[in-house]
């Protein structure tokens, strides 16, 4: 079995993996990370994203031997300091969750999507999180919080 | 008091107020535990064998093959049951395990436990199973096995001067909730188990599972584990009564999590739809009759298809005043996948096809889409068809204007790709997209009906904790992502006065909450909630909390909520007080259509609801976005494909919901008009934005096409196949 080296939300994994485990089942059964579900197993509903070295990726399609010499950061990983990433804040703020299946998922995507664009409009916003299935919200309320989202860690980054 | 005013209002989280949810935190940051995500030391894993023929005798199981695979610690058949063979909701007519015969594609058949899943699927892979395929039943028309026939009978004036008439199908939708059934059983010492299980409504498991398992059911304990949404599907068992037998048979921790296609076998759907209606009016567009024949498909077991047939034929003409009418509600057991609750039942078939025969009635008679409504609209002192009076406000009439009134979208843009139909993947620039509107119209009942004994328990107790006065509410009432664990606190805060509310995880240890479904929880458990505060308070004897605490100790107090009784309806005529309150939502929709290509795009849903009155904005508002995308979803994209019995589309690659660029912005408005019969005035309000987005949707797409389109979901054939300027009634050979 090869040997993989990953960090997984600042801690530094070494795991024997069979060649086909997928990088989901690594995190969620093997390191505990439960936090990133399993919604659909054929990579439409997002809501196993997570970040692989800075881009997001859907967990489920990505193997643990791709992810050797990784850096994976989830959804237990955003916050620093046991306090929330702004867009956690955003989404909880906003009303922007349900039953919270799709929300790891969607607050990922959303941060990556403003490495692109750091004030996105609402279209930028859709076209941006297409790949993220939620049944719950109608995703009114996810727009608003991805913009409350951008617009803090906006004000965030013009305060250093 | 001055306290009790305080703490209400500084903490900004009492009824009507935009509470935020107390699980939010732990959803956001990924510690919310979901049924998918237990674990405990020494689980092992259970698997479910399902049959691959929708109709066919078992002559032999051999599990032999099985047994020899390392790992594997159990295989069990319907010969392990060890009490009661059959569950169901409304009749015991599902086998825990196949016995000699197989009803539907995906029926359990046998069961594998095992120390790793992909042990336990190889396993289940290697049971032999000798089946004698037989002739499948898969046209609810040829079915003879009735599970229900209600018909609704009044007046005997079927004679008018403007006739419509039209056939209308509804195709099979899916929950698709994101997160798949799981649950944890672990054996307990007494000989019992306890479960922990993603559902809607524990007791009625537990009553169900209890006798399968040979137990009593004080040995059946449930705890309700994160539910990641339901819309219905989480009403019957799944791997309840599975689960619980693998851990009793090897006195270990069983888990059992399916994956997306095993969860489109593994849940009942909505039942599709045959319907025919003809609309009698006077040349001015006022009803005067109204015929329908309304065919559900049940599938291969009873599930609650009886509730679905009644609600169709109570609801069948809609919120109008009608004063002739013959409807007949009939659901058919066939060999298709089993039939169900699903957000809206049975009003959300008869709503398309009743809207639709509005729109040509409208047409007939020469008047709008919003004014042949409002002529025909019902108001509080109409009756229903079953005569049953409607005593609660009803300001369809009003709402219709006010939905009117409503500014539209501007005209469509033809620049930008992205904003065309087909999105990205538009392969002209847009010179054939038409834009159309339309509007939809829907009721329905809230909580049970046909006198349903329907009650929830609320547990509330009042202490000091570090000195500080706290409230712990505690109830069965399933949170499945709707809100009731914000609801609860916020009742508790406003009623008791204390800030510090904690919501206890839901279990069996209560008094049934009944199901978190019919949009009824904010109605009969926040009518518990009230009541049990209220029997709290009274005891503070007109202390304020702290000092009442401080003098008494710990007060707790249970109180089962009620709704007003219901009856059944007269199996002949139809006619009874059946419901015992009713909602009412209706839509506006937008959209931009390629008719040469078949792409639809939503461009705006507007809606206007009345919910008697707000306990959580914010919440509502979410409530009526997801209401109303999953009507889109009903409208244009979701069915589960039946070809003789066999689902071909049992993923989300292929069964399509409504993604972030399906479901456009919403404008809504919310009315409060009270019903005095309800806690707080409430009227239920998850399932009425259900109903009438799909009729908005497919108007608005009759409206850009001219075609007549019968049958939903709408699919770019339906339009891209019949734009040669022929009128089509959309139907395919």
């Amino acid at each position: 079995m090869p040997r993989i080296t990953v960090t997984v939300d600042g801690i530094t994994y070494e795991e024997d993996v069979e060649p086909r485990l997928l990088l989901v089942h690594l995190l969620r059964d093997r390191l505990g990370k439960t936090g990133t579900p399993v919604g659909c197993d054929t990579s439409n509903c997002g809501a196993c994203t997570v970040m692989l070295d800075g881009k997001s990726v859907k967990s489920c399609s990505v193997l643990a031997v791709q992810a050797d010499g990784g850096d994976v950061v989830t959804i237990e990983g955003l916050g620093a300091d046991g306090s929330m990433h702004p867009m956690q804040r955003a989404f909880h703020e906003e009303h922007a969750l349900q039953c919270g299946y799709c929300t790891p998922g969607m607050v990922m995507a959303a941060i990556d999507l403003l490495r692109d664009d750091p004030d996105p409009s609402e279209e930028t916003i859709r076209e941006g999180l297409e790949g993220n299935l939620c049944r719950c919200t109608g995703y009114c309320n996810i727009v608003s919080a991805v913009r409350r989202g951008a617009q803090e860690m906006g004000q965030a980054v013009s305060k250093q | 008091m001055t306290e009790t005013a305080s703490t209400t209002t500084t903490a900004g989280q009492g009824v009507g107020e935009s509470a935020r949810r107390p699980d939010a935190v732990l959803k956001v940051t990924g510690e919310f535990a979901y049924a998918s995500d237990l674990w405990l030391d020494g689980m092992v894993w259970g698997v479910t064998l399902r049959s691959p023929h929708p109709s066919a005798w078992i002559r032999s199981i051999d599990v032999g093959p099985a047994l020899k695979i390392d790992g594997v610690l159990a295989v069990l058949t319907h010969e392990d049951v060890p009490g009661v063979k059959f569950f169901g909701l409304d009749r015991r007519d599902q086998p825990v395990l196949a016995i000699d015969q197989v009803r539907y594609q995906g029926e359990p058949v046998a069961l594998v436990a095992a120390d790793h899943p992909e042990t336990a699927r190889r396993a289940a892979a290697a049971i032999v199973v000798d089946y004698e395929v037989r002739a499948a039943v898969t046209d609810p028309r040829q079915a003879t096995d009735v599970v229900r026939h209600q018909p609704v009978r009044r007046g005997d004036t079927f004679e008018a001067e403007v006739v419509v008439t039209g056939e209308y199908e509804v195709g099979m939708q899916d929950q698709a909730f994101l997160g798949p059934e799981s649950g944890l059983a672990v054996p307990a010492e007494d000989g019992g188990v306890d479960l922990y299980i993603a559902t809607q409504w524990l007791h009625v498991d537990r009553d169900q599972l209890a006798p399968c398992l040979g137990l009593p059911h004080d040995k059946v304990r449930l705890t309700l584990s994160g539910v990641g949404g339901a819309f219905g599907a989480r009403e019957d068992l799944s791997m309840q009564v599975h689960a619980c037998m693998l851990a009793l048979r090897l006195n270990r921790p069983v888990k059992i999590v399916y994956g997306r296609e095993e969860s489109f076998f593994g849940h009942v759907h909505r039942h599709p739809a045959l319907m025919r209606y003809e609309h009698g009016a006077t040349r001015d567009g006022r009803l005067v009759y109204v015929k329908a024949d309304i065919l559900l498909d049940g599938g291969a077991y009873c599930s609650s298809s009886p509730a679905v047939v009644g609600n169709a034929a109570s609801l069948g003409v809609g919120p109008y005043e009608v004063p002739n009418v013959r409807v007949d509600a009939t659901g058919v057991y066939t060999n298709n996948p089993p039939c169900g609750a699903m957000r809206g039942f049975g009003a959300v078939q008869a709503c398309y096809a009743y809207e639709s025969q509005m729109d040509r009635l409208a047409e007939a008679c020469g008047l709008s889409p919003v004014e042949i409504r409002v002529r025909n609209a019902v108001s509080q002192g109409s009756r229903l068809i079953t005569g049953q009076l409607i005593d609660a406000p009803a300001p369809l009439a009003g709402m219709l204007r006010d939905l009117e009134s409503m500014p539209l979208p501007e005209g469509p843009p033809a620049t930008d790709l992205r904003a065309l139909p087909g999105g990205v993947s538009q392969t002209t620039r847009g010179e054939a997209v038409r834009r159309g509107v339309g509007y939809g119209v829907g009721i329905k009942n809230i909580c049970f009906s046909e006198g349903f004994d329907d009650y929830s328990t609320a547990r509330v107790r009042a202490e000091l904790v570090g000195g500080e006065p706290h409230v712990t509410v505690h109830t069965a009432a399933a949170e499945v992502g709707q809100g009731l664990v914000t609801l609860q606190a916020q009742i508790a805060r406003t009623e008791l006065g204390i800030a510090n509310v904690t919501v206890a995880t839901a279990d069996t240890a209560v008094g049934s909450a009944g199901s978190s479904s019919a949009s009824r929880q904010s109605y009969v458990t926040g009518g518990a909630v009230r009541a049990a505060c209220e029997a709290v308070r009274k005891r503070f004897d007109g202390l304020p909390a702290r000092e009442a605490l401080e003098r008494f100790g710990p007060i707790e107090e249970t109180r089962e909520y009620r709704h007003r009784p219901t009856y059944p309806m007269d199996p002949v005529t139809g006619q009874g007080d059946s419901h015992t309150q009713l909602a009412l939502c209706v839509h506006r929709a937008v959209v931009d259509v390629d008719v040469e290509l078949g792409l639809v795009k939503v461009v705006e849903l507007a809606a206007v609801q009345d919910v008697g009155r707000v306990l959580n904005p914010q919440a509502l508002e979410g409530q009526i976005h997801g209401g109303s995308a999953q009507g889109l979803g009903l409208a244009l994209m979701e069915e589960i494909q039946v070809r003789d019995g066999l689902v071909l589309n049992p993923s989300f690659t292929d069964y399509l919901i409504p993604t972030i660029l399906d479901m456009p912005p919403m404008q809504t408005k919310i009315l409060e008009n009270p019903d005095p019969a309800a806690p707080y005035g409430l009227r239920g309000a998850g399932e009425p934005p259900t109903l009438s987005s799909t009729p908005a949707i497919a108007a608005a797409v009759r409206a850009a096409t001219g075609l007549r389109l019968t049958r939903v979901p709408i699919r770019p054939e339906d339009i891209a196949l019949f734009n040669n300027g022929e009128v089509s009634d959309g139907k395919r050979t």
